[in-house]
């Protein structure tokens, strides 16, 4: 198992008509292997930039990210991807798209399709194999997503709002399976998320980020998703402990919002 | 009584004055229905309607002694079915009607192949790379809004009177679209789909082979239908001012006889090839890209 290392980075992108947005700021973090983080905080504040250099997509201006000692400097496959939606490969079925990553690896074809059928039970997807991917539910498409990143044994997971785009009832289940998979498997998950619930629910480590520039705010130690899946979760969230958090999140994004806001009308 | 939504069928026999036209099959509920554009679907009913009224309005004009419409120059249905007849079975200045239909099929084919062959792979190049999209780009939107047409003396001059200069013409109106079309179609992959096949571990190739082509083959599809189209009345144009078979051929050669049953014809058949070409290619693209719009 490998850790992951963030130290001293610096993302500044320049505007094509000048001047520069200062997207990361001096961002230092080690995440143990096994840890499930969440990044919250409101648009602007670098959280998806930081997935971007962690999953190798973006080279940061300065600082360094490494797993395992070794620097990252492109994408990967011991680094997973989940997106919000729309990363499925529609021209293929549901089997196809969770088979991407061995066949690309050119694996064994009995190895594959044990693997597949595995992670299709996993997610809940028995049976599915053979369906469209434009067929399936929202969630049912983030399903497959998952086990298509996890077919490559990935050492971390990277998640950038995998849940942004559903209802609120497929969410809440789609929590659970996230809290599921991480528990069975322990590997290291970052996951962008807006929703505070989802943020505190989901994170046995959660990092606040503010804007101008993208930096992490503040650092919270959660004892929520250690918990989460052998009590009701609609309990968890109702319980003291979690509304207290809860509100603390929001008043502080709230506030960080407000000053966006105020910024704005005093340059414009 | 069955337990359904009332329809017009369920209605006493004395209010079923009309029969159900048109919105057969669909167990609309809705209230509004002007301006909701999924209620409007083709009406079978209305369009063979349409199709015999225009054919018994062109058999009102021309029929009788004396005509409404001057039979030397518009025949009336009747001698048109006569000459198609006469022209399928027994052909035209020695020339069966097959030959003359194929003889424009095979240069459209060839052309479109050939077309399709290189606009391929400089549309992908120019969707992949700075450089090519910097080459080609001009090249492109220099040349693509010429008529192909209007270079057809200089193909004759260049590439002879024969099926070299057609075949060559009919390259050139297909190239462009093809080129495009590719282009676009490498364009649209959207960026996650291409992050996540790096993230799976595949490499270059294999993001060209299982994303990219893929992904762009609805374009490219769509392309070979428009570039068929544009090459169909182009040819048939070119066919016009010289060819030794072909329909567009016929048509001149009748007309200066005077035939003009041939004429119209030929024209109806150039019409039913067109529109055939058009619905084989709908046919294969619901058979071959399902996933077309779903992405």
């Amino acid at each position: 198992m490998k850790n992951l290392s963030v130290s001293n980075l610096e993302m500044v992108y320049e505007l094509p008509k000048g001047g520069s947005v200062h997207a990361l700021s001096d961002v230092s973090f080690d995440l143990q292997a096994g840890r499930l983080l969440t990044l919250l905080g409101p648009s602007g504040c670098g959280k998806t930039t930081l997935l971007n250099i962690a999953a190798g997509f973006l080279a940061p201006t300065s600082g360094t990210v490494t797993l395992g000692g070794e620097p990252i400097t492109g994408p990967g496959q011991e680094r997973g991807m989940v997106f919000q939606q729309g990363a499925l490969f529609e021209w293929q079925n549901v089997s196809q798209n969770v088979s991407f990553g061995p066949r690309m690896n050119r694996k064994k074809k009995s190895e594959t399709a044990v693997i597949v059928e595995d992670l299709l039970a996993t997610v809940g997807l028995r049976g599915f194999g053979d369906k469209a991917v434009y067929e399936l539910s929202g969630g049912m498409q983030q399903r497959v997503a998952l086990a298509r990143c996890l077919a490559n044994d990935p050492e971390v997971i990277l998640m950038d709002e995998p849940l942004g785009a559903l209802d609120a009832l497929t969410r809440e289940k789609m929590q659970g399976l996230i809290l599921k998979l991480w528990q069975e498997t322990g590997k290291t998950i970052i996951l962008v998320t807006h929703s505070v619930e989802e943020a505190l629910f989901l994170g046995d480590r959660l990092f606040v980020m503010a804007p101008r520039p993208g930096r992490i705010e503040r650092e919270y130690e959660l004892p929520f998703a250690k918990v989460g899946l052998s009590v009701d979760p609609r309990e968890l969230k109702a319980s003291p402990e979690f509304i207290e958090k809860r509100e603390e999140l929001l008043s502080m994004i709230w506030d960080m919002e407000e000053q966006i806001m105020g910024h704005e009308d005093g340059t414009s | 009584m069955k337990e359904s939504p009332p329809s017009v069928d369920a209605l006493p026999a004395g209010l079923r004055k009309f029969p159900r036209f048109g919105r057969r099959g669909t167990q609309s509920r809705k209230t509004v229905t002007f301006g909701d554009a999924s209620e409007v679907t083709t009406s079978k009913v209305w369009a063979v309607v349409s199709l015999g009224g225009l054919l018994v309005l062109w058999w009102y004009l021309t029929r009788g002694p004396e005509p409404i419409l001057d039979e030397k120059t518009f025949p009336s249905p009747v001698v048109i079915w006569d000459a198609f007849v006469e022209w399928w079975q027994d052909g035209y200045r020695r020339t069966s009607a097959w030959e003359h239909a194929s003889a424009s099929l095979s240069r459209v084919l060839k052309g479109m192949v050939i077309g399709t062959v290189i606009g391929i792979p400089v549309g992908f190049a120019m969707g992949l790379s700075r450089i090519m999209r910097g080459i080609f780009d001009p090249i492109v939107e220099l040349f693509r809004p010429i008529p192909p047409l209007a270079l057809l003396p200089l193909f004759i001059m260049w590439f002879g009177i024969g099926e070299e200069s057609k075949v060559n013409l009919l390259v050139w109106a297909s190239v462009w679209v093809m080129i495009i079309a590719a282009r676009s179609g490498v364009l649209g992959v959207s960026g996650s789909k291409v992050h996540a096949a790096y993230s799976l571990g595949a490499n270059k190739w294999q993001i060209l082979r299982y994303v990219i082509m893929p992904n762009a083959l609805p374009e490219v599809f769509t392309g070979v239908r428009v570039a068929l189209g544009v090459s169909w009345g182009t040819l048939i144009a070119a066919e016009l001012i010289g060819a030794e078979k072909g329909l567009g051929t016929t048509i001149y050669i009748a007309s200066r006889f005077f035939r003009m049953d041939i004429v119209f014809v030929n024209i109806i058949i150039i019409g039913v090839i067109g529109a055939s070409m058009e619905m084989i290619m709908r046919f294969l693209e619901a058979r071959l890209i399902p996933w077309r719009g779903k992405g």
